[in-house]
């Protein structure tokens, strides 16, 4: 993962809630075997929309994005992070995002900033002007050349593998004698947890109705 | 050790720590991985990539179900039928290559146990209580209905728990959801789910874990509690949870992947203790009344617009939040609504009754008998996809199959089918379906589709009336 210290540039003044991962990336798209490329699905239904904020040449290829309340809910599809970063998002910034998604966004190096509704309408008519914004990351900031300043919060953990770049699996793959250990105690004390008889010859049997 | 009071999540969660940092954030051990087609073939190029192997093959078990088409599979004489879209061809080769490279148990498309991973996972007893589960989708949360955590994860996500079979994770808070009371006629486990979300929102759990409590929970079937848990992800939750209890138990056991003998014994002995100890205390709190909830169906794109079946369309000024208005418009505008229109008057041409969250044998029960002795109405194709082979198999044997064919419904294989739009299975664009999955998002079950969630008798009433219908009139009727 390429090193990410701050994001700055113009933002698509979106502001829309409860984007979904269809939205982002239909379903459609998902018959891919390779992460690249989707960019050219990424807010398909939006795009059909003449007028539309992502085919606006004001913001075309806005490096951020700011939406509204629970951003990148639904279908826990990568595919919508990676959609994202392919048409070259790297932050996105609003009230609340899904859970499955933020994880999602932070392991392709797409920073996802929480930010009080009354900050993101700020950013929103900042960046409908067409002026930069900046997320930095050092700082912990979002700033905007008004001098506005809006602190944010983001997990040191995730803090430090995106500015370091660090590969998630490689650290806890240095983990294994801890892992091992766990996996002794597992079969000493919950044996069930570690067989599995096969699959073939099962029934469904269900309730009645009465 | 004498402990403080913990809740069901947090006792699954204490016991399954290799690691705990400084900040909160643990490496948690990962009992059981489901993968399917679609979010996983990145994940095995990562760890090609990387020159990485597989730890625990054997906690891991694959079945393809999203892009499979529910159309016969093997011709008259026996042999499977080519797939005719390349892409979804090639993704599903790619999930038996995959499986095969790297030693993971997989379950073909002509298995007589394939069929949607959570159907699949309960039904074999590779979900067992107390244990994490993940897969690569969102709702894994269905799980839960087991005592299992079990929540979707992304493909990133996936790759890491082939390589280590752990992931590193923060902890979630947890709400409470609970309901009081007794069902009243004609109500099902997916009325209850459709009136929690429309109560709490789809954002309501957002950073939670559920833990379904109360009486209606504790009356549910495996089959209801699995439709319950599976919604989790609707109302914002990554995971939701029902302690495990004697209903759990009778489910699973002799299932082929429980355990049996002493270690049965052992097993149901620790899972007793893992209910939430009195006075746990939970980040937040949400109480229903089983009175209040009737047979619920969502008007809107978002599974939070919910209103009883004997409710309107409402009207966006009723809300008073103005940007839930302006979606409640926009909303209304796709689905070709207008406000104020009872929504038993409102045609539907699309009748889909299948899913992950209902395609079990005791849905199919259900709908059957709604629409026994009936017919599907003129202008409206009505699909019927058990989620699993096994259920196909039982439907069979009960005759179910006959029911539905002779009214009229297609009978299909198992799979995802109409529930998302990546299979041959679509509503056409402006056309309107009743249907008994998860989503009714723009776009969910093809470009311009329009959906309303419902249980599966409702479903079976909207096929056989052409419109949304309360299914307690049709019930009466047949008294
Ligand atoms: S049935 Fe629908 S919700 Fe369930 S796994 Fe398949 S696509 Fe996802």
């Amino acid at each position: 993962m390429q090193p990410v210290s701050a994001v700055s540039g113009q933002a698509y003044p979106w502001g829309a809630k409860n984007v979904d991962t269809d939205v982002i990336i239909p379903a459609h798209w998902l018959k891919t075997i390779s992460r690249a490329g989707l960019g050219r699905g990424a807010f398909e239904t939006v795009r059909a929309v003449p007028g539309n904020i992502f085919d606006d040449e004001r913001y075309a290829g806005s490096p951020i994005l700011i939406a509204g309340d629970n951003f990148g809910c639904g279908s826990s599809r990568e595919h919508a992070a990676w959609a994202l970063g392919d048409m070259g998002v790297k932050a996105v910034i609003a009230p609340s995002f899904s859970d499955i998604f933020s994880g999602n966004a932070f392991k392709n190096g797409i920073v996802t900033v929480v930010l009080p509704q009354e900050a993101i309408d700020r950013l929103i008519a900042v960046a409908g002007e067409g002026q930069p914004i900046t997320v930095d990351l050092e700082t912990m900031t979002v700033t905007t050349p008004y001098q506005d300043r809006f602190a944010f919060a983001l997990d040191s953990f995730r803090r430090r593998c995106l500015t370091e770049g660090l590969d998630e699996i490689g650290l806890t793959l240095a983990r294994d004698t801890q892992i091992a250990q766990f996996e002794s105690a597992m079969a000493e004390h919950r044996p069930w947890t570690e067989k599995r008889s096969g699959y073939a010859g099962g029934v469904v049997e269900g309730r009645r109705a009465s | 050790m004498a402990s403080r009071s913990r809740t069901l999540y947090e006792k699954i969660w204490d016991s399954h720590v290799v690691e705990r940092r400084d900040d909160g954030t643990c490496l948690i051990y990962i009992d059981r991985h489901l993968v399917h087609e679609v979010t996983s073939p990145q994940a095995f190029e990562g760890l090609r990539a990387a020159g990485r192997r597989v730890r625990r093959p054997d906690l891991t078990l694959a079945v393809p179900d999203h892009n499979l088409p529910t159309a016969a599979r093997v011709d008259g004489a026996g042999r499977p039928l080519p797939i005719a879209d390349a892409e979804s061809a090639e993704q599903l080769a790619a999930l038996a290559r995959n499986t095969a490279e790297f030693g993971i148990d997989y379950i073909d498309a002509l298995a007589p146990e394939q069929g949607i991973v959570h159907v699949v996972g309960p039904e074999l007893g590779f979900t067992l209580p107390g244990t994490t589960l993940v897969c690569g989708d969102s709702h894994t949360s269905a799980h839960g209905a087991l005592g299992a955590l079990a929540f979707g994860i992304g493909t990133s996500e996936v790759e890491h728990v082939l390589a280590t079979q752990t992931l590193l994770l923060t902890p979630s808070k947890t709400m409470e959801v609970r309901v009081d009371g007794s069902l009243g006629f004609g109500v099902t486990a997916k009325d209850v789910i459709l009136s929690i979300i429309g109560r709490i929102g789809a954002a309501g759990g957002t950073g939670h874990v559920f833990e379904f409590t109360g009486s209606v929970i504790r009356a549910l079937s495996i089959e209801g509690r699995l439709t319950v848990a599976n919604m989790s992800i609707e109302g914002g939750a990554r995971a939701g949870l029902i302690a495990p209890d004697e209903t759990t138990f009778a489910y699973l056991q002799g299932r082929p992947m429980a355990p049996t003998g002493a270690e049965w014994d052992q097993a149901v002995a620790w899972w007793r203790t893992l209910a939430s100890d009195a006075g746990a205390a939970y980040d937040a709190r949400v109480v229903l009344d089983a009175t209040d909830i009737a047979p619920a169906l969502t008007w809107g794109t978002s599974p939070e617009d919910v209103v009883s079946i004997t409710g309107s369309v409402p009207d966006p000024a009723s809300f008073s939040d103005p940007s839930k208005q302006a979606a409640a418009r926009k909303s209304l505008d796709y689905m070709g609504l207008t406000a104020g229109t009872r929504m038993q008057d409102v045609a539907v041409q699309h009748v889909f009754i299948g899913s992950c969250t209902n395609s079990r044998i005791e849905d199919l029960r259900a709908a059957a008998s709604v629409a026994s002795g009936r017919r599907v109405a003129d202008g409206v194709r009505a699909l019927v996809v058990p989620g699993s082979g096994l259920v196909k198999r039982q439907a069979e044997a009960e005759g179910l199959d006959r029911i539905f064919t002779s009214a009229g419904f297609e009978w299909r294989e198992p799979g995802c089918s109409m529930c998302l739009a990546m299979n041959p299975d679509k509503v056409p664009p402006g056309e309107r379906c009743a249907s008994t999955s998860n989503r009714n998002f723009v776009g969910r079950q093809g470009p311009g589709a329009r959906t309303h969630l419902v249980s599966p008798a409702m479903a079976a009433a909207a096929a056989v009336t052409g419109r949304l219908a309360d299914v307690r009139d049709l019930m009466e009727e047949a008294l």
